[in-house]
């Protein structure tokens, strides 16, 4: 918001929806590509509606784990790919183990969670020997993670650590290409109902704010202990509710199935942010802070709005084919949240004061290796949990080759919704993915229907994702390097540059 | 035990280990009594193949731009210049006229169009490297990928219309795998080649050793001129070369520029020698494996010699070729070079991005 109330005074030539689309001008041609793409591609919109929900539920997580490490100073995080080799080698063992489903699945996590803590020390470790060239270390360390990797899955599996599994090591060592989730993990998340969601959402909420109140009562961060106490109960309460009606059969019918219609899904939260709405203007009121009257009537309208809209039939045969899998969704609410948490925090204020300047840090005895090196383990774990969701979605993955795009992706979809190397946010990160993946599906369909061939996808989808990274990496380093120049050495300007290049001819 | 340490360090941990490993694997051949003639053969014939493409590291390193991880932009040049000269026959052509000279000359045709291509493209690249100062390395990375992604899409509806460059299928763009065949493939190789024992023995491509042995020399004297003296001095130290008069940012502009040509001459010895024009994604990771084998040779991120490149390509080839064999025999059938290529290639940058000195200004 800061950035679009301030940009109309540096150039006040600009109308305010000018400047607007000007700094949002990422997203505002990813939405003309997606747009115009979708207007040749002859398919129908419900079909890319449901694969952009589907790409959009597998992804986000994995996205969400860039964010701590660039407020860190550490820039994209390439190496998160480390995070989800912990992920699959956690899978080979789970899955040989014989667990199945959500048991299995939390097996995983609880595996691979201390994996990839320990993978995230040693990238930890890497970017502190490597400051000021975290990307590209990250990025080769990926490479070399890679390789090291693919020594471990083709030979030192059933070569030297002993797994007794014929159908998965035909030879006696090294897994088979294909590693197949079905009747094992598949869906294992997807497929909790929205009812259980909602208990366990409650659940964590409960928990999560007894932790926090704990937490900041121990660091003595600023906090509102009453609001604390008021979410404890009222998630209490919700949670004995949906107890005592679950089982009543409309209930059932509504939310006890494994997915929920995206119809659904927008009554209901048309309905809760609704009532969140009023219920903080009522709380701020009391509380005699400041209230935006105005701005919570337009959002209410703004949900009414989306509700209605799903009555127009298009907009509702839309929403009918897309299903949401309750959980996972659930998951990358609480993947921002706990985001948004930690950099409240005080260790989350550290790792920001890190980030604007090492320097500054040092002197307020901030100790700075130690911070970058939590920052990559978040950004590690999380990572491997975004690859166990995406995983558990795609059911079949390559055994040698899956993790290998995890950066790539991951980090053009955060570059698209607006993100750079120094400030990323949540909001960012799903717009971002949202429109890279829009663009994902959509490309290639357009690029069949006027070359009139497939193949030539693959190389558009490499090509838009490389492109973004370049551009938007290329761009930030010219603004530093004008930034730098322009308040770091005022003696050197252009009049030297021609002397010299006079005396040069 | 200081002294040691200091050894140790100017070798560096990663040269040591890739000179054992290769020792080590050469050792295994010798007990095991495995054949290894042909191998060595191979070996150099890929160190001559190579050579020039790692060569176009060294100007890039010494103008204080870094390894250059985009030297696919070269590649790409010399891709395009080399499909030219297929596409107009230019071999055939020549051949009518003067029988026997049509490779030859169609290749240093062909060598002219793609460095001529380079140059401008080298000079564009070194002007957004000038703009982007501290960040080469991760933006060289990027528009080293995304040129050859560019490039896909382009060689996938490109206009040829010579029947050995278009899809046997469908009629339009480039094919996977372009043969060399009717211009000047293997040329180089052949061209004085001999065998040492005999038919069954070590074939010496006396040809690409001596190109490559030439362009060493050349980008050696180069060097030692004024223009190459400057370059040197603007990467070595840029505050020091901007006090005596040189103009730092046209030397970085220069650097890159003809590391542009070196890729672009590098591919097409490397595409001679393998005999096939491999468009797409196959140069994807060369960029890499030059980076590598330079480093491997002695180079830093801020200092290379010719010396380097001779010896770190050699190295590194030799193990990526020795692996086969070796692995083989031990493990029962299977190949394990693709996967050891891929750890030392990037284990070794990997090590050579902890080792760069931080305090000194780029600038």
């Amino acid at each position: 918001m800061t950035d679009k109330n301030t940009s109309p005074l540096v150039k006040p030539a600009k109308s305010g929806l000018l400047s607007v689309l000007f700094d949002n001008k990422v997203i505002v041609l990813f939405i003309i590509l997606c747009t115009a793409c979708t207007l040749i591609a002859d398919t129908s919109v419900s079909y890319i509606a449901a694969e952009v929900f589907t790409r959009f539920g597998r992804n986000t997580c994995l996205v969400l784990a860039l964010i701590v490490p660039c407020l860190a100073g550490l820039g994209m995080n390439f190496g998160i790919v480390v995070g989800a080799i912990a992920a699959q080698i956690a899978i080979f063992w789970i899955v040989h183990w014989g667990f199945t489903g959500i048991e299995g699945f939390l097996l995983c996590v609880l595996m691979c969670t201390p994996l990839a803590i320990f993978f995230g020390w040693l990238l930890g470790k890497l970017y502190n020997n490597t400051k000021g060239a975290e990307m590209v270390a990250g990025l080769v360390l990926a490479f070399f993670a890679d390789g090291v990797y693919r020594l471990f899955v083709l030979y030192i599996i059933g070569g030297v650590i002993p797994y007794d599994d014929p159908n998965l090591l035909p030879r006696g060592f090294g897994l088979r290409n294909a590693f197949d989730l079905t009747g094992n993990i598949k869906y294992a998340l997807d497929d909790v109902s929205f009812l259980v969601t909602l208990r366990l959402l409650f659940i964590v909420t409960i928990l999560g704010e007894l932790i926090n109140l704990i937490y900041q009562k121990k660091t003595k961060g600023k906090f509102d202990q009453r609001a604390s106490l008021v979410k404890i109960i009222g998630a209490a309460v919700l949670l004995a509710v949906s107890f005592l009606i679950g089982n009543l059969p409309i209930v059932q019918s509504v939310v006890g199935g494994t997915r929920l219609r995206l119809t659904d899904a927008l009554c209901i939260g048309a309905v809760v942010a609704v009532i969140y709405l009023v219920a903080k203007l009522l709380i701020d009121r009391r509380a005699g802070r400041e209230v935006n009257v105005k701005k919570t009537v337009l959002l209410c309208a703004l949900c009414v709005a989306v509700y209605a809209a799903t009555y127009i039939n298009a907009i509702y045969q839309i929403t009918q084919a897309v299903q949401l899998p309750a959980l996972t969704y659930a998951i990358i609410v609480l993947f921002c949240m706990f985001n948004n948490w930690i950099l409240g925090t005080k260790l989350g204020q550290e790792m920001r004061t890190v980030g604007q300047s090492r320097a500054v840090a040092v002197s307020a005895g901030v100790n700075v290796d130690k911070t970058r090196i939590i920052a990559t383990c978040i950004s590690t774990v999380l990572a491997a949990w975004g690859q166990l969701i995406f995983l558990q979605n795609l059911g079949t993955f390559n055994t040698v080759q899956q993790q290998s795009n995890v950066g790539l992706y991951a980090v053009a979809a955060i570059l698209v919704g607006g993100a750079n190397v120094q400030k990323a946010t949540n909001k960012q990160a799903v717009i971002g993915v949202i429109l890279f993946h829009t663009l994902f599906v959509v490309a290639p369909l357009a690029a069949t229907e006027i070359v009139g061939d497939s193949a030539i996808s693959e190389y558009i989808r490499m090509f838009i994702s490389y492109g973004v990274i370049t551009v938007s990496l290329a761009m930030h380093a010219w603004k530093s390097v004008k930034s730098r120049h322009s308040s770091g050495k005022p003696g050197k300007s252009d009049p030297e540059v021609a002397v010299i290049e006079a005396e040069a001819n | 035990m200081s002294d040691f340490k200091k050894t140790l360090d100017k070798i560096g941990i990663p040269r040591l280990i890739i000179f054992l490993f290769f020792s080590f694997i050469v050792f295994l051949a010798y007990v095991n009594n495995l054949n290894v003639t042909s191998y060595i053969g191979s070996v150099l014939k890929y160190w001559g193949m190579w050579g020039v493409l790692v060569l176009a590291m060294v100007p890039s390193i010494n103008c204080g731009v870094g390894p250059n991880f985009g030297v696919s932009l070269g590649i790409v040049c010399g891709l395009l210049g080399t499909l030219l000269v297929i596409e107009f026959d230019v071999a055939g052509a020549i051949n009518a006229s003067m029988p026997g000279w049509g490779s030859w000359i169609s290749m240093f045709i062909s060598m002219l169009i793609s460095a001529f291509l380079a140059w401008f493209v080298g000079v564009g690249y070194g002007k957004i490297l000038n703009s982007v100062k501290g960040s080469e390395m991760t933006v060289t990375t990027y528009i080293g990928y995304s040129v050859i992604y560019l490039m896909c899409i382009l060689w996938f509806r490109a206009p040829f219309s010579s029947g050995e460059i278009m899809w046997p299928l469908g009629g339009k763009g480039v094919r996977n795998q372009v043969s060399m065949e009717s211009s000047f493939g293997q040329l180089l190789n052949n061209a004085g080649g001999f065998y040492i024992g005999g038919e069954s023995g070590v074939f010496v491509p006396t040809g690409i050793l001596v190109f490559f042995f030439l362009m060493c020399f050349i980008v050696f004297v180069f060097f030692k001129t004024k223009t190459g003296k400057a370059i040197s001095a603007a990467g070595e130290n840029p505050q020091f070369a901007r006090a005596s008069g040189i103009n730092v940012d046209k030397m970085r502009i220069n650097g890159v520029a003809i590391s542009t040509m070196l890729g672009a001459v590098g591919i097409i010895v490397y595409t001679q020698g393998f005999g096939f024009l491999q468009a797409y994604t196959a140069p994807l990771a060369m960029g890499f494996q030059c980076v590598a084998s330079v480093l491997i040779g002695g180079a830093t991120t801020s200092k290379a010699r010719i010396s380097h490149v001779i010896i770190g390509t050699f190295l590194f080839q030799g193990l990526i070729l020795m692996t086969p064999p070796v692995s083989n025999y031990l493990l029962a059938g299977t190949d394990i070079s693709d996967t050891v290529r891929q750890i030392i290639q990037n284990g070794v940058i990997v090590y050579a991005l902890t080792k760069v000195k931080r305090g000194v200004s780029s600038d």
